[in-house]
């Protein structure tokens, strides 16, 4: 219990950091950052901006309020013009971040869905013909980069539709149209798992083969257990714990590839919204989405490393 | 289902091929055919890269207005055009210098402050890696892709724009070199983090005790008894830090935020065409299998060097 309390508190401080960091993203900016975000605008604007960003205060000034604004919700809006009230930030999070979060649960599911069986297999079949040609292929799937399995993926399904056809535009939401919502995702889900799938499938199979040598297994056998029975109940979990460390590992390559497909799927999630800001210069939203993005990563990490704790009992009190 | 017979000299076999993955410490390996494939394809690629200038190929922006967006095999175009008529194999072979010029760099930035870092770290431990460590674990709190597009945008303020104010080979430069900090700060932690792993583990070994009691200094030690027996890990490392950061130069060419057009990079020519896929897609599909073969011959050639040099994955 006390290791998890250190682990929060760990947690905290981390959270505190990196958000320092995202929030003097703006001091990072070349010259005077008010004539990069709105470079043509006129002297009360630039006063409003100023006042905005806070400039006149020090940096760390500058993180108490807008640590302040982050944590009651209220981020401000995006800049639009002259008179003209840009969209709230904090509700075009509220709209987004979903969407993304369930993209990554999707791929994370749809991974493991085809992982787990594959690399039970080929460590059951390890060192046959299966075992390597899963190996090869993986290899070669690790390989393709998110962008370029989408761009052929959309080439063959949108495009050209070879036997079926795939919107590849949009995000449909799951109470508006289960059959629209889950079309629209397949390419996108598909695309970040190839890559994920390989990678698990290889790393269970290695941690599955030294498993299987073990006594209890053997003694398992002599019992006349069932192949399946011995594979599935007696030999995945104990070899699952590299599973769990790689996803941890992974959260990074997870969210890289969702904010990469938001993009050229143009579904609503976060990662649509920094492309967005990056190029309509956003600078004040674009550090409240990467400090969003930087949470969810460190909560997500955090979650793995409890999970560890509860799946392997010799390190829960370590 | 299977026999059970089968079962046990399946693992029996698997037995066997476990010994066999941890090698001898002495024996000498082959590195195998494929590996010289791989080898030779780096080779060809970055030859390319560097003998772009003096290549017999056609200037990668001129434009020729008689046949945009040409297929494969058009006379004079081997690898067809876009569709602004410029010549596609030039274009992917100049890309290949950008992308390379990027990988390469932000790697190689990567390797010498991280790997001076995390061998300081290491080999100082106490106080020194307590903070030097607790700062890569913060830059580690983003994800890759996020910490790379957040430096870019906000050193090259001009990226959104592109086009008109783009002109001229000093702006191509300067994107190159900020593209080359950024992504090599990303990749400082990730090489820092590997290096003072390995440092830890060998700075404890008898010869370097026996170094120390000879009366050798720090830097001495450091340098000529840990960083060679850590520089294998090192190596493996690069070489997928490359492979990785060719793929991220797509990425942030997917936010706008790679070399701007005109100029090419591999992952440039693929977002140039990404909302119309089907217009030519010589355009993207070439520099995408480019892509795709580097990064396979290098995360094959850092698989033979982590398995040859027998890195241990659990310092990674």
């Amino acid at each position: 219990m006390r290791t998890v309390a250190r682990r929060v508190l760990q947690l905290v401080v981390v959270v505190l950091v990196v958000t320092f960091f995202t929030s003097i993203l703006t001091s990072l900016l070349p010259g005077d950052p008010v004539t990069t975000i709105a470079p043509f605008s006129s002297v009360q604007t630039r006063a409003d901006i100023r006042e905005q960003l806070h400039l006149n205060e020090n940096v760390v000034q500058r993180y108490g309020i807008w640590l302040k604004n982050f944590v009651t919700g209220d981020m401000g809006r995006e800049y639009a013009g002259t008179d003209i009230k840009g969209a709230s930030i904090s509700q075009r999070i509220k709209d987004t971040l979903p969407h993304s979060l369930l993209l990554m649960l999707y791929v994370q599911i749809l991974t493991l869905l085809v992982a787990v069986p594959l690399g039970i297999y080929t460590a059951y079949r390890a060192g046959h013909l299966a075992d390597h040609a899963s190996n090869a292929i993986g290899f070669f799937l690790v390989s393709i980069p998110v962008y370029v399995a989408a761009t052929i993926m959309i080439l063959l399904f949108s495009v050209n539709s070879y036997g079926i056809h795939l919107p590849s535009e949009g995000w449909v939401a799951l109470s508006t149209d289960p059959a629209q919502h889950f079309s629209h995702l397949v390419m996108p889900v598909v695309a970040i798992a190839i890559g994920q799938i390989a990678v698990y499938g290889r790393l269970l199979r290695s941690d599955m083969v030294a498993t299987l040598q073990e006594d209890y297994i053997l003694m398992a056998k002599s019992k006349g257990m069932t192949n399946g029975r011995i594979l599935w109940r007696h030999a995945l979990r104990p070899s699952s714990l590299t599973l769990i460390t790689v996803a941890g590992l992974n959260v990074g390559t997870l969210v890289s590839g969702a904010l990469i497909v938001e993009v050229i799927f143009h579904l609503n999630g976060i990662g649509y919204a920094i492309y967005d800001a990056i190029n309509r210069r956003q600078y004040i939203a674009l550090q409240d989405y990467v400090a969003v993005v930087a949470i969810v990563y460190v909560l997500v990490n955090f979650g793995v490393d409890i999970l560890y704790r509860v799946l392997d009992p010799r390190i829960r009190n370590a | 289902m299977l026999e059970s017979a089968e079962f046990q000299a399946d693992s029996v076999h698997a037995g066997a091929e476990v010994a066999v993955e941890a090698p001898p410490a002495f024996k000498k390996k082959g590195i195998g055919v494929v590996s010289w494939i791989a080898i030779g394809w780096l080779g060809l690629i970055t030859s390319l890269a560097i003998l772009a200038p003096y290549l017999p190929i056609k200037d990668p922006q001129f434009a020729d207005f008689a046949r945009p967006s040409a297929g494969f095999f058009t006379p004079g175009h081997l690898l067809g055009t876009d569709d602004a008529g410029s010549d596609v194999l030039s274009r992917a072979i100049w890309g290949a210098r950008s992308s390379l010029a990027i990988a390469i760099g932000a790697v190689l930035v990567g390797v010498v402050v991280g790997g001076f870092l995390g061998l300081y770290a290491g080999f100082r431990g106490k106080k020194t890696d307590t903070v030097l460590s607790s700062l890569f674990n913060i830059l580690l709190a983003f994800p890759q892709l996020v910490l790379a597009l957040t430096l870019v945008s906000v050193l090259a303020p001009a990226a959104a724009s592109g086009g008109s104010e783009s002109a001229g080979h000093d702006f191509y430069s300067k994107r190159l070199f900020t593209v080359i900090i950024a992504v090599g700060i990303v990749s400082i932690p990730i090489l820092a983090r590997i290096t003072r792993a390995n440092t830890l583990a060998w700075s404890q070994r008898e010869f370097v005790m026996a170094a120390r009691a000879q009366g050798a200094k720090d830097r001495r030690v450091m340098f000529r008894d840990v960083l060679p027996n850590v520089l294998p890990a090192i190596l493996s490392i690069a070489l997928l830090g490359v492979a990785i950061v060719i793929v991220l130069e797509g990425a942030l060419a997917i936010f706008g935020l790679s070399i701007p057009l005109p100029y090419a990079s591999w992952g440039n020519m693929i977002n140039s065409q990404i909302s119309q896929l089907d217009a030519a897609p010589q355009v993207w599909l070439v520099p995408s299998i480019l892509i795709v073969f580097t990064v396979l011959s290098l995360n094959y050639l850092g698989d033979v060097v982590r398995s040859h040099f027998d890195v241990r994955e659990s310092a990674i």
